[in-house]
């Protein structure tokens, strides 16, 4: 059952990466994909329907390790408490920079939301990096299972590696992102982007997997750990050929298998002590009792398919491509006061409309 | 000041903030999915098309209060393991249940839910939009349900045995901790003040404008929604006044230091009186000034004018005896005065809806100006009674964290230290005080604007694009 509850962490991860590594690294590459305001807005778009599901594979990961293992959750944010309130701070600046953008009547106001997005994007990037790393190495704790590093010897060469490496992975799979979902300006050059960000990663990924190998891992994790080269490759090939939803499904595997592999890396400790190995928290000594593991199980079992069956619904509406003609609405309300009637009709006959006259219009003609 | 006050402070701070919040996006979404039901029921017809602007007018106020929400809600997911680590390994079998139940059911159907409303308007038949905002909404009451049961066990701990080896208490029952006695109080309490909260914003909000415009001339969303306001805001005070004397109840029997100290009772006694109003010094029991309630308070507490209630130095006693020697009094000022407050605020709140009410059916659908102008502060009230509810039961607790297992001083964080607190103490009071700023200007800004009219163009963008 621990060890049970020990994968349903790693699934939750898992989700999380994949589906926020794209949202942070659309994050993270905006001020790249996009120079005016038109194109910033068809990038944030792409992601703006889903950003705050994916999110929640955070929150149910971090609820999860609490019912579930409550030593760990315990140790692991006490121990790493200015990595998280950081990381506490990017969530909520770009939570707000997304959201309020829509609002700002100003351009500084939506300077000030796109930078706060950039930012909150960025540092969860980096910190979830850093705080992997910072397992697979261990870290020093005492004999109640309470850690006694200090937040600068958690930034250990080894740890900005794995900084480093979730940034460029997300990136990466933000630039296959946008190139799977967009059209125009923001497409052509996240597509001209990915392969020297593909490079990047996987230079950072083989540095990162061999030096992780000299420290912990059995033959499992040297398998998943060759498996993810493999699939960012195969990604960045398909990436050459223009096979973009191939090439996005092959990152997103990858993504989802590096915390598979630190996890796999990591069993059956969930932290590590580095000073005494005695003192490590496992699964056997941070986990709850049987019953409790039982009844989340049962909650586990029913709730998930419901929940990946919606989302992915929820994936299956917004499966259009997003274009410049999308986000014209603002400006039609702004500006072009006669036409803002169009927003106000009726759903139906929004729809009906939207297919013949903005089937003619060229995306990415609004003034930005 | 120690680690243990600010770590206090930092939870006082995040969570008060939280629940200035909360409250109002979970009535708020309940009342938009209200008015977009009305819409799609009477679609084709000039009501219909009212109640479709009023939706999506609403709509918006709900979105910018909503993102608030969510992500002040994401620092309290994770600040029980950062500031709190003693105490989440002692309650983390049973305490994390609720959480991580939480996150599953209600937190993913919400967000999910609430994308598909906002981006899906042109995507989906609207019947499934309909429904998409009605499954943000049960999302939001499922979440509240589970995040009260969890609070309920700190205040009265059910379904548990101790496990002294490993120093934590171990669930026996999770059906105890999810339908404890004290939670089946609480939630409707919570619930009914959420629609309570929500609905003095559309009166608010009504008002101001029903007091711009002149008579003929109100936009009928301003009139609807007003009346529907008016009637959730009565209906849910009457609700958690009934409510809340079951809670007094419950409270009695199982914290009576609580009520003790709510009361500024020092000394137990039959035919207590409910004291409405004291002038002097109710922390040490010497009262220059005191109206009161004859046999007001046995009749809360146990239903009879001649019921005893225990006094604060009654239960002193006893918890000595009974967890050794120690003070187990709250802070009794406090607790006195944030329960008459929370009272107050909330019965002057259904007051001026009461008086709105009866203004309006006297004067054929016609409100007098004083009055509209008392309303468009309506808001203020029920999110200051909020505060002081939510204040009362978590401070008249201490010293306890899990009332009679765990004390709040044993249960903070050994290894952060005072200036890591301090640190992110200011770090977040200071994000979440501009963020407040700018949350509460926009709303302002829309709630001034209005619905979109059906002939002139509105400089509010639709919520539909404006988003991104």
């Amino acid at each position: 059952m621990q060890a049970f509850w020990f994968g349903v962490i790693a699934v939750l991860w898992a989700g999380f990466f994949v589906l926020e590594g794209f949202d942070l690294g659309v994050g993270v590459l905006l001020p790249i994909v996009a120079d005016n305001d038109l194109e910033r807005r068809v990038a944030i778009r792409s992601i703006g329907p889903v950003w705050d599901g994916n999110e929640v594979w955070l929150l149910v990961a971090g609820g999860a390790t609490f019912a579930a293992f409550p030593a760990w959750y315990a140790g692991m944010f006490s121990g790493f408490y200015l990595a998280f309130a950081l990381l506490l701070v990017g969530l909520i600046l770009r939570g707000i920079g997304i959201e309020y953008r829509g609002k700002a009547q100003t351009d500084s106001g939506r300077r000030w939301c796109d930078a706060a997005f950039v930012a909150g994007s960025f540092l969860p990037a980096l910190l979830l990096g850093v705080a992997f790393a910072n397992l697979l190495r261990g870290v020093k704790m005492d004999a109640q299972g309470n850690m006694t590093s200090s937040f600068f010897s958690l930034l250990s060469p080894y740890a900005l590696l794995g900084g480093v490496l979730t940034l460029l992975l997300f990136a990466y799979h933000g630039a296959a992102y946008l190139t799977l979902r967009t059209e125009g300006e923001v497409h052509d050059v996240a597509d001209r982007l990915a392969p020297i960000l593909g490079v990047a990663t996987a230079g950072a990924a083989v540095a990162f997997l061999a030096w992780t190998i000299t420290i912990r891992g059995g033959w499992v994790s040297i398998v998943l750990a060759a498996l993810i080269a493999c699939t960012l490759i195969a990604s960045l090939l398909f990436n050459r050929r223009d096979r973009e939803g191939a090439s996005f499904a092959a990152s997103a595997i990858t993504t989802l298998l590096v915390p598979i592999w630190a996890f796999a890396a990591l069993w059956p400790d969930v932290l590590p002590a580095r000073n005494n190995a005695a003192w490590s928290l496992t699964v056997h000594n941070a986990s709850s009792t049987p019953y409790t593991l039982k009844v989340m199980t049962v909650v586990a079992l029913i709730m998930t398919p419901i929940v990946l069956v919606y989302q992915a619904w929820s994936y299956w509406v917004f499966r259009a491509r997003v274009t410049g003609a999308d986000v014209e609405g603002d400006a039609y309300a702004g500006g072009v006061g006669g036409i803002v009637a169009k927003a106000r009709h009726s759903a139906s006959e929004v729809l009906s409309s939207n297919g013949a006259d903005r089937a003619g219009e060229p995306s990415g003609s609004s003034p930005s | 000041m120690n680690a243990t006050t600010l770590a206090r402070w930092q939870f006082a701070t995040t969570t008060i903030y939280h629940f200035m919040i909360v409250p109002v996006s979970i009535g708020l979404t309940l009342l938009v999915a209200t008015m977009q039901t009305l819409a799609y029921r009477r679609r084709g017809t000039p009501a219909g098309e009212t109640w479709d602007r009023a939706a999506r007018f609403w709509g918006r106020i709900m979105l910018v209060v909503f993102a608030l929400g969510i992500v002040t809600g994401i620092v309290q997911e994770f600040q029980f393991g950062m500031n709190w680590s003693i105490y989440s390994r002692f309650v983390g079998d049973i305490f994390g249940a609720p959480l991580a139940m939480e996150g599953l059911v209600a937190f993913f159907l919400e967000s999910t839910f609430l994308g598909l409303w906002i981006f899906g308007r042109n995507l989906l038949s609207p019947r499934v939009h309909l429904a998409s905002i009605w499954c943000a909404a049960i999302g939001t009451v499922i979440s509240a349900y589970f995040i009260l049961a969890a609070n309920s066990f700190m205040q009265h701990p059910v379904g548990l045995r101790i496990n002294a080896a490993k120093h934590r208490v171990e669930l026996t029952s999770i059906w105890k901790v999810l339908t404890n006695s004290t939670q089946l109080v609480t939630f409707p309490h919570t619930i009914l003040a959420a629609l309570m909260t929500a609905g003095a914003l559309l009166v608010s909000v009504s008002a101001w404008h029903m007091r711009r415009s002149r008579q003929d001339e109100v936009d009928p969303v301003h009139r609807k929604v007003a009346a529907m306001a008016l009637g959730v805001v009565l209906v849910s005070a009457i609700g958690v006044s009934l409510v809340g004397h079951l809670q007094a109840q419950v409270m009695t029997k199982q914290q009576p230091m609580k009520m003790a100290a709510a009361e500024a009772l020092w000394n137990g006694k039959s035919n207590a009186p409910f004291s409405l109003f004291a002038v002097g010094d109710v922390s040490h029991g010497r009262n220059k000034f005191d109206i009161t309630l004859p046999d007001g308070l046995s009749i809360l507490a146990t239903n009879h004018p001649s019921g005893h209630v225990a006094g604060i130095n009654d239960v002193q006693q006893a918890e000595a005896a009974k967890y050794g020697p120690g003070n187990y009094k709250p802070i009794v000022g406090l607790a006195y005065w944030t329960f008459r407050l929370m009272i107050g605020f909330g019965v002057l709140a259904a007051l001026i809806a009461a008086a709105m009410a009866v203004q309006w059916r006297r004067g054929r659908m016609q409100v007098s100006d004083r009055l509209l102008r008392v309303a468009t502060w309506t808001i203020v009230l029920p999110l200051l009674a909020n505060t002081a509810g939510w204040l009362f039961t978590e401070t008249a607790r201490q010293p306890w964290v899990v009332y009679g297992l765990l004390k709040t001083q044993d249960a903070v964080s050994p290894n952060v230290s005072t200036g890591l607190v301090a640190t992110t103490l200011i770090g977040f009071t200071a994000l979440y005080g501009v963020l407040g700023v700018i949350c509460f200007r926009i709303t302002k800004r829309i709630a001034q604007a209005g619905p979109d009219s059906a002939t002139e163009p509105v400089q509010e963008p639709d919520d539909v694009l404006s988003l991104v």
